[in-house]
This record gives C-alpha cells, structure tokens and sequence, in this order.
C-alpha cells in the first residue's frame, strides 16, 4: 500500500489545485475585506477570522492569472504553515481526496500559467483529472512582497 | 524530537536554574570565600543535571556533572576559587544556555563539549595536589579490573570467593547508543549473570540501573562458577548490547585494590565522600525523599521553605493567557455593539443591564491585562552576567545598579524591549564608562556605575540607562554627523544639545573611534529607536560632558487595548491611537500655504506640515481636494506636530489591538488592526511613521 497524501481541492481557472490538508485550518465563505495601503496588487487585505486578524490573498493574482468577480462559490482557504497564517482567495473548494504519493510527478515548467517553483508537482487522478499540487513554501514567500512593496512605496 | 508534555516543564525549569546558576556565579564573584554560595550553586547544577539525564540530553548532564565536581570541591574547601575557574565555569553556562536554547527550539540539545569538560576535570586534578599521587598510585593497580572502587568487606568477599574454587569476573557491558530502554537490556543481562553466579557490586548502582541513571555502560564484579566465556557469549546474544568484556579478576590484583584503595582512602577521602554524595542525591531525587546523606539533608530544606511561603503561584502557559485575551476582546466587541443596540431601543431595563455589563466587563478587562503584566526582572536578570562579560572584554571595571526590576509590562512590550536594552547597555559600557586609567585621571572611582532603573508614572513605564562616563561629546557628535552627510553645517549650529544628542540615533552614525564587536557599526542606536517607536514609545538622551549620559524609554503600559480615534475616509474606516493625537480641528483648505513644495499651516505660532491621509493610505474613493472645509487631526511626535487630513470624525473609543499578521509585517503607515462592532476590521493608523 503506497503512501498517501491527503489534499484539499480547490480549483482556480478551470485546474484543479490541492494543498495538504494538514496546512489548511478552515474554509470559509467570503467575507468583507479590509484593504491595506502599501501591499502587493494580489493581497486584498485583511479580514475578521473570528476575532483574529487574517491577511488574504488573491491566488489568480498571485500566480498573474486573470482576476474575476466572486461568486457564491468563492471561498477562502485559511492556510496555517511556515509560521504563517493567510487566507487564500479560491474559485470554488469542495473536496478531500487521498493522493498516492508516487502518482506525484515533478511538475513541467509551466501548468495552467502557473510558474513551476509555486508548485510542488502534478498528480495524475484517474483517466482524467490532473491535480496540481502546490508548494506553499514559494506561494507564501515572503521575499518577492518585500520586493513589491519597496517598488509600489517609490512609485 | 518529540515534544512531549515534560518537554515545557523540563525547558522553564532549565531556564530557572540556569538564571540562578549565573546569578548566583555574580554573587559569588563579589564573595568567592562564601561557602553558602557555592552550596546554592552545587545545588542548582545538581539538579539541572538530574532533571537532564532524566530527559535524556546527556551532554547536558555530563558537563553538569563535572561542573558539580569543581563546585564540590569549592564547597569542600579543596579549591579555592579564582578568576580561571570562574572564566570555565561561566563559559560551562554559556554552553548549557545554548543546549538548552537548541531543546526550547526543537534540537536535540547536544554540543561538543569536550573541551570544556577537559578543562573542568583539569581543575579538579591540577589544583587538588594530592590527588595525582595517590591517583597514579590506585589507577594502574585498578587497571585490570576496572576503575571502580570496590570496598573492604567486597575483596574480601572475592578474595574468599577464589578461595573457595569460584572465579571472580570484572565484567564490562556498553549498550548500543540508539537503545531505547536501557534499564530493560540491563535487567536482561543481570538475569543472565544472576542465573550462573552472583553479582558483588555493581557501578552505578543498581539501584541507579534500575532508574536508567546510566550512560551507555556499567560494570560488575561476579564470581560465577561457569565459564566466562560462555557467559560473555550469553550476555552479547542478548539485543542492543554494543560490547561485552569479561575479565579475569585475580587475587593478587585485588589485593593491590585493596592496598591501592586504602592509600586512596588515607590520602584522597575526599574523592570518595564527593562521590557518595554525588551519588546519593542522585539515588534520591526522583522519589524526593528528604533524607540523605549529612550534607544534603541540611542544606536542602533551607530554599524550600523560603520559595514555599514567598510565591503561591501556579505556571500558566501563556497561549492560554494569550486565548483568554482574544475571547476577551471579542466580548468588548459584542459589547460595543449592544450598547448601540440598547440605545437604539431604548428600553431602561436593557440599557441598565448593558451598563451593568459594561461595568462587570470594565473590571474583568483590569484582571486580564493585569494577567498579562510582568515584571521587568525578567528582561533586567541576564543584564548583569551580559555587562560583566563586557566589562571584562573591554578591561574596564563597571559596577550595574539595577532598581525597579519589580515593575511590571504588558508581555507584549517584555518580550521587545530586550533586544533595544542590550543595545543602550552595550552602548553605555563600551561608549560611556572609561577605562580605569582614563577614570582616575579624570578624578573619579576606578569603577565606573550604569543604573538601570524601572518605575511606573502616569500611563507609562519608564526604563532608564545611566552612566557615569565621559558623557558625549557634542562637537564630535556634530563632527561624525557633518562628515557622514546626516545634516548640514550651518544647521549643525542651530541645534540645541538634546537635538545634537538625539543624532545618536540617526541610521549610519557611529562615534566610536575604533569600532569594537561590542557596539560598533552604528547600526545600534538607530535600530533601538525604530523599534521603541514600534512599541509605541520614545527614547531621549540626556548627557554632560565628563559626568555621564542618561538614557531614558517612556513606554506605555499596555499594547493591547488602547484609546482610539476613529476617522472615516470615504468608504473606510481608521484609528488613531489617543495618545499621540493633541486636538481635532475643521481646516479651511485656504489656509493650507505650499512651503518649497511641502504644504504648511499656521498652528499656535507655529507652522507645521499637513498630511493627506487619502494619500497616505492611497485611498480609493476619498480626496479632501475641492473639499470646502476638511477635517484634520493635529499629531505628535515627541515635541514635532503635524496635521493630517480626514473625511470626517467617527468618535472615540476603546479598541483592541491586533496584529496585521506576520505575512504583512513591515508596513510603513499601518501598525495593526482592530475589530469594530460590526465585525468588520479597520486598520490603526501609526502616528510615530507619519512624521518624520
């Protein structure tokens, strides 16, 4: 019986996405955001995560994919990793799914968009489904903010 | 490494004793003939050792366990302390305070430590004279059977164990390093032994087998009638045993024990009453037992009693502390929100009820924000080991005055005001006191004093740092300053002395001739105000040239809930901390003047800047342009003012403070959040980075 990896699925422009369920705290619908001055294009702000303050990004944004209205299916993903606590701005998130860790391959440089070093690999689903799994460490890393924002505080 | 349930207790309790091993070391310093020092010190070590063989870190435990070898023989009166043994002691604690950092941090607290081991067992056998002589004389007469000491009534028992057709074994068992229950394996292999012979004496104890307080090997005498072959056979087969050695003990060899061992008792008593002392608390520790040997016994009792009495208090982990705050502030939340309610409907049992509620919640926030107070000492009591460190590096001699450690800070504040401490203590001892030449020349004490003092006034703490040094110099400051393009020198002459001072803290400025490791780089001072400022407090100097400087941090009492302004701007809503706010005033836009390009207003005789909060906060919706009246909040900074620009007043109120999070830690405008009534979150506006 091979290992597996238990992964939330969330989709962002049509592909399926899966993060480690282990680094995901809540799922949640959205609710009012409070912007912040002087932070990249992709942070949307903050929002109230019962009594707790939670930053929330927008993942199209962060991975320059197109940005899009909300729907009723939008949900916010509250990641808890690297000692960190984000929310992540979703399409839609509605599944559980065990992922045989050897079905997961290195990814190709580009899927759906998405630069490589965000993601962690591509596991194959049945016929079908291909999941790309993310590699939260690079989506959450803070250096290229800190970049952004010194170029966003001179303009 | 797992953290287990212990792991927390074990790390605090490290903390403790390590904090009273070095305060203690500094007392001791002051008076190196005061046994009752020593013996709190012995004590300590002990047990931290105890408590680190029990949790397994055994580098930990066997450089305790030599340190404990020095101090005993302080104790004892067969050393007498000097500076070299100081310097290895102390360096002993530096190494256990990193191991024990190592295990806070996740590690498995193990270092080389060899070398300070090697140093501390030179000191016990380099200053004790006796003690090679009759060492030499025992080691190579023990040598075949093995370096334990065995007593009288034991060779006797061998001698007449040979005698009568028995062999006598020295058997030498090391379990394998990754062995996970070493009691368990050595149970196993004294089944074997007792099954084909009997045992005489085991080091260590079997008693201290039992309770695993063994490295990886331990030693027996056995007299069996088996081949010794076959049972070191039995012996290795059993599982995790590294190695086995089964020596032939003879009689002529325990004859020269025995010799060997009565010179070492005539000559050398101490080292073996050391060891039984060593060993019997040892024994005794896990089931606390009060009795024990004559020294310990009496010793023991002495701080329990004390400690008993002085503090009922109970260790709460501070998630739970921190959890209980967030609950809290979610009730001040829903509590703001019903008065609104009560007022809206306007019944008058509901509003009593709500003002009751107000009251009961009025009291319930003193008791958590006094929950999370802490006193200074906790920050204050590595101060003293730190300044003398450096005084020694530097060879100056430097007395720390410490008052106030008891009063008490928000944790919040406590656990950021270190770091900009160490620095203006560094500062003061490398930049402020002299050298003792220097100092005698000049006409003053050959040690040089820094007080750092702690006291409550208003709604702030303060925390001062003075010197009795050479003070600073304005001309050099002003000097450095001009060569190093911080300000220009026809405004070098315009400034007053407290002006030039604060100069000090200015990114890139150092006025050290050479650059030390102690302070140099000039990187300090400016990092210290920045983060003061990040507390929400202020850093000034005061300084005379020749007689010293004075430091002082005005730092609010609390961060987590503090009066606020709210103000509109547009569609969103900010907070302006109370405190740095002087009034609130209508501005006609009219009397806005562009002064080189920076736009002014008259304000009480004088003219200061005006801010646009719209601009500041890069607002998407609001632009006080073509307003015809603005509203405009004056700010303070220290003694600069500013104005900035709003929409419009919401009104004031207690907020709670929250972080914006880590991920969006550093923003150069915001400085935290807060939840409103409604639920929804509006950003707290950082007076302290609007004026620069």
């Amino acid at each position: 019986m091979a290992e597996e990896l238990k992964v939330i699925v969330f989709t962002l422009a049509n592909e399926e996405y899966g993060i480690e369920v282990d680094k995901v705290k809540t799922i949640e619908r959205l609710s009012p955001i409070t912007r912040v001055p002087h932070t990249p294009k992709f942070v949307k702000g903050v929002i109230n995560l019962r009594g707790v303050v939670v930053p929330v990004i927008d993942l199209r944004g962060r991975f320059d994919l197109p940005e899009t209205e909300p729907t009723d299916n939008t949900r916010v993903i509250i990641v808890s990793a690297y000692d960190l606590e984000v929310g992540f701005i979703v399409d839609s998130a509605n599944d559980v799914i065990d992922v045989p860790v050897d079905k997961i391959e290195s990814p190709p440089e580009v899927v759906g968009g998405v630069k490589a070093k965000y993601l962690r690999g591509v596991a194959k689903i049945g016929e079908e489904r291909l999941l790309i799994l993310l590699n939260l460490a690079e989506v959450l890393n803070k250096s290229e903010i800190i970049q952004l924002k010194e170029f966003g505080a001179e303009s | 490494m797992e953290m287990n349930q212990y792991m927390s207790v074990f790390i605090d309790e490290a903390n403790d004793h390590l904090q009273s091993l070095n305060d203690n070391m500094l007392l001791l310093e002051q008076s190196p003939d005061d046994i009752s020092i020593v013996q709190v010190i012995f004590r300590s070590a002990h047990t931290l050792k105890g408590m680190s063989a029990t949790m397994g870190f055994e580098d930990l435990a066997s450089l305790t366990h030599d340190m404990e070898n020095v101090l005993d023989l302080i104790r004892n009166h067969k050393l007498k302390m000097n500076s070299d043994i100081f310097d290895v002691l102390f360096k002993c604690l530096d190494a256990l305070e990193g191991m024990v950092q190592d295990i806070a941090a996740g590690g498995d607290g193990k270092r080389d430590v060899s070398d300070l081991v090697a140093r501390l067992k030179a000191i016990v056998s380099g200053d004790s004279a006796p003690a090679p002589a009759a060492g030499a004389g025992k080691a190579p007469a023990a040598q075949p059977a093995g370096g334990q000491p065995l007593d009288t009534y034991q060779i006797s028992i061998l001698t007449q164990s040979i005698d009568a057709g028995f062999q006598a074994l020295y058997i030498e068992v090391t379990l394998r390093e990754d062995c996970l229950l070493k009691a368990a394996r050595a149970y196993m292999v004294f089944d074997v032994l007792e099954k084909n012979g009997e045992v005489i004496q085991s080091h260590p104890s079997v008693q201290d087998i039992e309770q695993e307080k063994f490295e990886r090997g331990f030693s027996v005498y056995y007299i069996t009638k088996a081949d010794p072959a076959a049972i070191q056979e039995q012996i290795a087969r059993i599982s995790e045993i590294d190695t086995v050695q089964v020596k032939p003990v003879t009689k002529e060899a325990l004859q020269a024990i025995d010799v060997a061992g009565q010179i070492a008792v005539a000559a050398q008593a101490d080292t073996a009453a050391a060891q039984a002392v060593r060993e019997a608390p040892a024994a005794q520790a896990p089931s606390s037992a009060p009795a024990g040997t004559s020294q310990t016994a009496q010793a023991r009792p002495q701080p329990q009693a004390p400690k008993a009495a002085a503090s009922r208090t109970i260790r709460v982990d501070i998630e739970r502390l921190d959890t209980l705050m967030n609950l809290f502030s979610e009730m001040l939340i829903d509590r703001v929100r019903l008065e609104q309610l009560a007022q809206e409907i306007g019944r008058g049992d509901l509003t009593e009820t709500v003002e009751h509620m107000a009251r009961v919640s009025a009291d319930l926030q003193n008791i958590v924000m006094k929950l999370r107070m802490m006193p200074v000492e906790s920050v204050f009591n590595r101060f003293p080991r730190m300044v003398r460190d450096l005084a020694r590096s530097l060879e100056k001699k430097v007395e720390l005055i410490i008052t106030g450690a008891e009063t008490e800070l928000d944790r919040t504040v406590i656990d950021e005001i270190g770091d900009p401490l160490v620095h203006l203590l560094r500062n003061s001892v490398d930049h402020g006191i002299e050298k003792p030449e220097e100092r005698l020349a000049a006409g003053k004490p050959e040690t040089g004093n820094v007080y750092l003092r702690a006291y409550h006034s208003g709604n702030h703490v303060f925390i001062e740092i003075e010197d009795d040094g050479r003070g600073i110099n304005r001309e050099k400051v002003l000097a450095t300053a001009i060569k190093r393009g911080v300000l220009t020198e026809e405004k070098a002459k315009t400034l007053t002395d407290n002006e030039v001072y604060m100069l000090l803290f200015a990114s890139g400025f150092s006025t050290a001739e050479k650059v030390s490791d102690v302070s140099g780089r000039g990187v300090g001072l400016d990092v210290v105000k920045s983060k003061i400022e990040s507390l929400g407090g202020h850093v000034t100097v005061q300084s005379e040239l020749g007689k010293g400087s004075r430091f002082t941090i005005q730092l609010p009492l609390t961060l987590s809930i503090i009066s606020a302004m709210q103000v509109k701007l547009g569609s969103e809503k900010y907070a302006f901390p109370l405190s740095s706010i002087v009034e609130t005033m209508a501005l006609n836009p009219s009397s806005i003047r562009n002064v080189h390009g920076t736009k002014m207003i008259e304000y009480r005789d004088s003219v200061i800047p005006v801010l646009s909060l719209a601009k500041l906060v890069q607002s998407p919706d609001y632009s006080e342009e073509g307003e015809t009246e603005t509203e405009a909040l004056i700010i303070r900074k220290g003694d600069k003012l500013a104005a900035v620009l709003v929409d419009d007043f919401i009104g004031q109120s207690e907020i709670v403070l929250k972080t914006l999070g880590k991920y969006l830690a550093g923003n150069p405008v915001i400085s935290g959040a807060t939840i409103l009534g409604d639920g929804q979150v509006a950003l707290i506006v950082d007076p302290n980075a609007l004026i620069k």
